[in-house]
């Protein structure tokens, strides 16, 4: 008897060889940090060397010269957002605002109730910051979320009682980019005289954000995912209707009308008031072009390769985010096919738990389906022709690496893979 | 994660990548793992009957550069084996050749039970062709 050998021995490998026009590596990974923008490096300059004083130092000419840079921030982040300046607190980045949102209001309304409602695919500085208030005796209800990755506001009203204190939903996911409906749910915590928080680090000068319109009570921002430098932050504290009240995380010298002490990170400041700057300038061009850089990428790998999948909704999304799932390819294999390109996976073994990706888990996408996925961020500085090398890279890997898939053969073979029972289970 | 030069060596240029017929009488099939684990390896072998040698193996892995690496080793090594030579090959040798940090010791193991696996396939076909031998001969 013959046996039947399908795929030649040794796959052709090809060396690449970079386009006219493109720097490899290409970096795609803008949902986990950006590149600063050289005009806000520019800003930064003079705030280490020349005006280097504290922010704080009431008495002398140096300290005044940190005090007008950080007010020009404070202006500028107060102007992109729709709040007034004594409503914003610089922190150390949005970690630290979401832990002093929910810690804070946690501690300082305690008498009012301890019941909290986020949502189950929440970035972890707010999941484990509730966890640990779970701890302490907080009661957290987790929502789920809907298959195209967005809240149910029906679920949210049901889940909010006389004893809830705190609402704290994300804007804009890191993971799938969806934006939840942030008015809707602040409308509906205002309404019920519930704080509403709102982790919106990946939202901030990509689309626009309100306080107002929004009904948004804190709200917490990043410097580094907006082109701006890694190290701050900042939180937005609604002053009136309602005054919002937090018990401070860091005590110290009072500063930030002593929400949060220690010395202001001057040149981080100035430099996240630029990246608000330049948002508030550019932002509605800018979504535009890179929805369609976005859109490129998808539609070029979408039309070469069967059994893609997106995770989460199109309709209301991050204009530079695309989560695609490669069925019968390990995230992790197609990523080291790609090593010339950063981007993300939501598999396991890209990830410290070994779990693949609980936003995806949350979605209903099955766990072969979250091993398979890929994050792509696309960004300020990428261009169609970076997009149509990644779109191309990515295809020629896939198909590659199908060849190479048990799973993708037998799904050819008409095998449906939730009917075989496996020996790993 | 950075990977050996082995561990590369094999997910760009994998040794021995391909299918045999699973219903040949001296071949072979294992498939261990699974979909939701992130990890599936086919290992197959093609066995001469008279001197017990492993004379082909063959592999398709659905998993990370490590677990691809691991079942295209597994084939190099159990190619020109006998069946009980190829039952020696432990997970820790391929550990070592392939310099896996402890977080993927696991494709390792994967690839040992493939290995088991596809030999005990093979073993099975043995026993049970033994009576109907005249019928497979035809």
């Amino acid at each position: 008897m013959s046996t039947d050998v399908k795929v030649p021995q040794q796959l052709p490998v090809t060396r690449h060889a970079a386009p006219q026009g493109v720097k490899l590596p290409i970096y795609m990974d803008n949902h986990a940090t950006t590149p600063m923008d050289p005009r806000v490096l520019e800003e930064m300059l003079p705030y280490f060397m020349e005006k280097f004083g504290n922010a704080a130092s009431r008495n002398h000419s140096f300290g005044w010269a940190g005090e007008e840079g950080v007010e020009t921030a404070r202006e500028r982040i107060a102007k992109l957002i729709g709040a007034t300046t004594k409503e914003i607190i610089f922190t150390s980045g949005a970690t630290e605002s979401d832990n002093l949102a929910i810690k804070g209001v946690a501690e300082m309304y305690r008498e009012k109730g301890n019941h909290i409602i986020t949502a189950v695919t929440e970035h972890k500085a707010v999941l484990d910051t509730c966890k640990r208030l779970e701890k302490y005796g907080y009661r957290v209800t987790y929502l789920p979320v809907q298959k195209d990755g967005l809240v149910d506001l029906e679920d949210l009203k049901r889940a909010m009682d006389d004893k809830t204190i705190l609402v704290t939903i994300m804007a804009a996911n890191n993971e799938i980019g969806v934006l939840q409906p942030v008015a809707e749910i602040g409308k509906l915590c205002r309404e019920r005289g519930i704080i509403f928080h709102t982790d919106a680090t990946q939202a901030v000068g990509k689309v626009p954000v309100d306080v107002n319109k929004q009904y948004i009570d804190l709200m917490s921002i990043s410097g580094h995912k907006m082109y701006g430098p890694k190290g701050v932050g900042a939180l937005y504290v609604r002053r009136k209707n309602p005054r919002v009240q937090l018990a401070a995380l860091i005590d110290g010298g009072g500063h930030e009308r002593g929400m949060r002490s220690g010395t202001l990170n001057v040149p981080g400041i100035v430099g996240l008031g630029k990246a608000c700057a330049i948002a508030s300038e550019e932002m509605s061009r800018e979504a535009v072009q890179l929805a369609s850089l976005r859109d490129r990428l998808r539609d070029r790998i979408m039309s070469r390769l069967d059994e893609t999948y997106i995770n989460g909704t199109t309709e209301h999304r991050l204009p530079g985010n695309l989560n695609i799932s490669f069925a019968y390819v390990e995230g992790e294999s197609l990523l080291m096919g790609i090593n010339d390109i950063a981007v993300s996976s939501g598999s396991a073994c890209t990830s410290a738990t070994l779990e693949p990706s609980y936003v995806l888990k949350a979605l209903g996408t099955g766990d072969d389906l979250a091993h398979s996925s890929i994050r792509f961020g696309i960004g300020r500085f990428n261009t169609a022709a970076e997009v149509d090398y990644v779109a191309d890279r990515v295809i020629e890997t896939v198909e590659r690496l199908r060849e190479l898939s048990p799973l993708y053969e037998m799904a050819k073979e008409g095998i449906n893979l939730k009917d075989v029972k496996w020996a790993g289970e | 994660m950075s990977y050996s030069d082995k561990v590369i060596d094999h997910y760009n240029n994998p040794r021995n990548v391909g299918s045999m017929d699973k219903s040949s009488a001296d071949v072979g099939t294992g498939l261990v793992g699974a979909p939701e684990c992130g990890d599936v390896m086919k290992l197959q072998i093609k066995v001469n009957r008279d001197t017990n040698i492993i004379e082909e193996a063959k592999f398709k892995t659905f998993g990370c550069g490590s677990a691809i690496a691991s079942s295209s080793l597994a084939t190099e090594w159990v190619k020109g084996k006998t069946v009980d030579e190829a039952l020696a090959i432990k997970n820790m040798d391929i550990v070592k050749e392939l310099s896996l940090p402890p977080v993927k010791i696991h494709c390792s193991v994967l690839a040992e039970d493939a290995i088991r696996a596809a030999i005990g396939d093979w073993k099975k076909k043995q026993e049970s062709a033994k009576p109907v031998a005249a019928t497979v001969a035809q």
